[in-house]
């Protein structure tokens, strides 16, 4: 490994590095800034060392009720990443054949994916308002509205996790082997148990993975939410909305909060991708290896 | 799923009687297009609900009238001459809306060329140079975890580094570099610039890493076999070979920048109009119309340098 390395190699190292410091540099500056003392402000240097801020949010003193917004994104990102789980996991079964309307659910995705949110998010705001006046119009007066977190809120995040979702099953099944299942079916097991018992033991490293992408884009999004998430707003519409009045390190206290939960999520997926992925290999197929 | 009778017919055929023709009825009724239809329908439905009908909603309301507080489901043009208002009278200045594509057209080029430039020798980097699959594996990972942690705070990160009293500026007064600290290192378009770039980098290297990490190792050799040197090989075959992934790569960039309203918003101070930021504004002002008709606007300009981008590389056989 160590001979022979080109010249151009320890250059872009150099710059690989650059980019990861770019990357995380500025973040690892709010999470140690909002350890402040109490008497610290927004920037360098530290002004003593301290849980001040941190406590202060947990108090809910000061800013919004971010208890009751934090609950919120929790729920709607837990449900949108079951969602995404379980639709992108069907769907993906599904492009193994091919089937009418195939292209057509194809280009969805990738259209909702790249149309801008605010689009995406502009367009189910009126989808709703004038469901609402319509009711209002048709069926009882005081009807209220039909926007909110379970509803519009929901759908405006599943546009944005599921294309991800899809397209990772694609990459799944672009190198999954189609005979370990007609293994299974020559065995005589139904086509649930061959996906119960045989595919969903191989991929489900891949589909914990779409559960990773399908929390953390729900947990911290924003475009989409702006419009369609309704009256009541989630943990980062909060935090955009502290972007234009806050003075002191509450803001970055939120934002190592929020952070943390993210780093908890992603912990938890890649140690139980890794985990399962070194069960496969220990407990996996021998199949051929008593033969050389 | 009546699995236990399948699996008894098959131990012993014929003790189910007449469980032949309900098998029958069932190959019949579960044929393979109803179960892909079962199986992809789901998904299809939330699309149509969420994405497909919503962007109808908005080319028909972009053509509807509006007052202060309701819309109105009258026919009117009004939100396109709202929009374009003063276009003609003040030429050959460019009016409000021109302007604000001309700025958000800017905004796009700067960062397309920022995160192509990075994103392809970081994804060089990692196809060529990163030999371990572990390594590969981990450096990745390195590059994809802030893209599931939250933009805002990624955005605000910047602010202790930037700001009038924040690290770079302290750094250079003290260095004697410069004797007041820079004003526009923040809320400005250099912040909004550097955000985008710091925020979608990503969307460049993955793509354009996948496509290097197919190229065939032994293609390179026989370029440098046949005598090419390093800079013959990067041009003429290996920048041919990433360019799928080079031309996906810069849609999700162009179109992430051309939407944008919330990087520009908090970098920009809220000071700086862009195609996205318009939109923001006519809805919080209420008046969707003119709200539609703009979204309208953007997606044409949208589709428009797709399609064009489209046409060198087929998108569907990339992924």
């Amino acid at each position: 490994m160590t001979e022979g390395r080109p010249r151009s190699f320890y250059a872009l190292a150099i710059f690989f590095a650059a980019y990861v410091l770019f990357l995380y540099g500025p973040m690892i500056a709010i999470y140690v800034l909002s350890f402040q003392g109490p008497q610290g402000g927004l920037t360098f240097p530290m002004n003593g060392v301290s849980t001040f801020w941190l406590q202060k949010l947990f108090q809910g003193t000061g800013i919004v009720d971010l208890g009751a917004a934090f609950r919120r994104s929790l729920l709607l990102g837990l449900i949108v990443m079951a969602v995404t789980v379980v639709l992108s996991v069907a769907a993906g079964m599904a492009f193994r054949r091919k089937f009418k309307a195939q292209s057509i659910l194809f280009y969805s995705a990738i259209a909702s994916l790249i149309v801008p949110s605010i689009i995406t998010s502009l367009g189910i705001s009126l989808e709703f308002r004038i469901i609402d006046d319509l009711i209002k119009a048709h069926w009882n007066e005081n009807f209220e509205t039909s926007m909110g977190l379970l509803t519009s809120g929901l759908g405006a995040h599943l546009t944005w996790t599921l294309p991800f979702g899809l397209l990772i099953m694609f990459a799944i099944f672009n190198r999954f082997d189609p005979r370990l299942e007609e293994a299974a079916r020559d065995l005589g097991a139904t086509p649930w148990q061959a996906f119960r018992h045989v595919v969903l033991p191989i991929i489900l490293p891949s589909v914990i993975g779409i559960g990773l992408f399908g929390f953390t884009l729900s947990w911290d999004e924003l475009a989409r939410s702006s419009q369609a998430i309704g009256s009541v707003n989630t943990l980062p519409l909060d935090l955009q909305g502290l972007t234009t009045t806050v003075t002191n390190p509450d803001i970055y206290a939120l934002g190592t909060v929020i952070s943390a939960v993210s780093f908890a999520v992603i912990t938890l997926a890649l140690g139980t991708i890794h985990m399962l992925n070194k069960r496969q290999a220990a407990k996996g197929s021998d199949a051929g290896k008593g033969l050389v | 799923m009546d699995t236990s009778e399948d699996i008894l017919q098959q131990a012993s055929p014929g003790l189910i009687p007449g469980s032949d023709a309900a098998r029958a009825a069932k190959v019949t009724r579960l044929s393979p297009s109803f179960i892909s239809w079962l199986q992809a329908g789901p998904m299809m439905l939330v699309f149509l609900a969420f994405f497909l009908i919503p962007l109808v909603f908005v080319v028909i309301v972009s053509f509807w009238d509006y007052n202060e507080y309701q819309l109105l489901p009258a026919f009117s043009g009004r939100g396109y001459t709202d929009t374009f208002e003063g276009c003609i009278a003040q030429l050959p200045d460019l009016c409000t809306i021109g302007k604000t594509y001309l700025m958000t057209l800017k905004l796009c080029f700067l960062v397309w060329a920022i995160t192509l430039f990075l994103g392809f020798w970081v994804a060089y980097f990692l196809a060529f140079h990163v030999k371990s699959k572990t390594w590969q594996m981990g450096l990745s990972l390195l590059c994809t975890i802030p893209f599931w942690t939250s933009n805002v705070i990624r955005m605000i990160a910047w602010i202790p580094l930037l700001g009038r009293n924040g690290l770079v500026n302290s750094g250079l007064v003290k260095t004697g570099l410069i004797n007041q600290p820079l004003e526009w290192l923040l809320f400005s378009e250099f912040s909004v610039v550097l955000a985008l770039v710091h925020l979608f980098t990503f969307f460049m290297v993955v793509p354009i890493f996948n496509s290097m990490v197919r190229i065939d190792k032994s293609l390179i050799e026989a370029a440098y076999d046949a005598g090419a040197t390093g800079f013959q090989t990067l041009v003429n075959v290996i920048i041919p070979l990433a360019k799928p992934g080079i031309v996906i790569g810069s849609i999700f960039v162009i179109t992430i920048v051309m939407g944008d309203f919330i990087t520009i918003g908090v970098m920009g101070g809220q000071q700086i109009a862009a195609a996205g930021k318009i939109i923001e504004t006519r809805v919080n002002a209420l008046q969707f119309p003119a709200a539609a008709a703009n979204a309208v606007i953007l997606l044409a300009i949208t589709f428009l340098i797709i399609t064009m981008m489209s046409r060198i590389v087929d998108i569907r056989k990339e992924l």
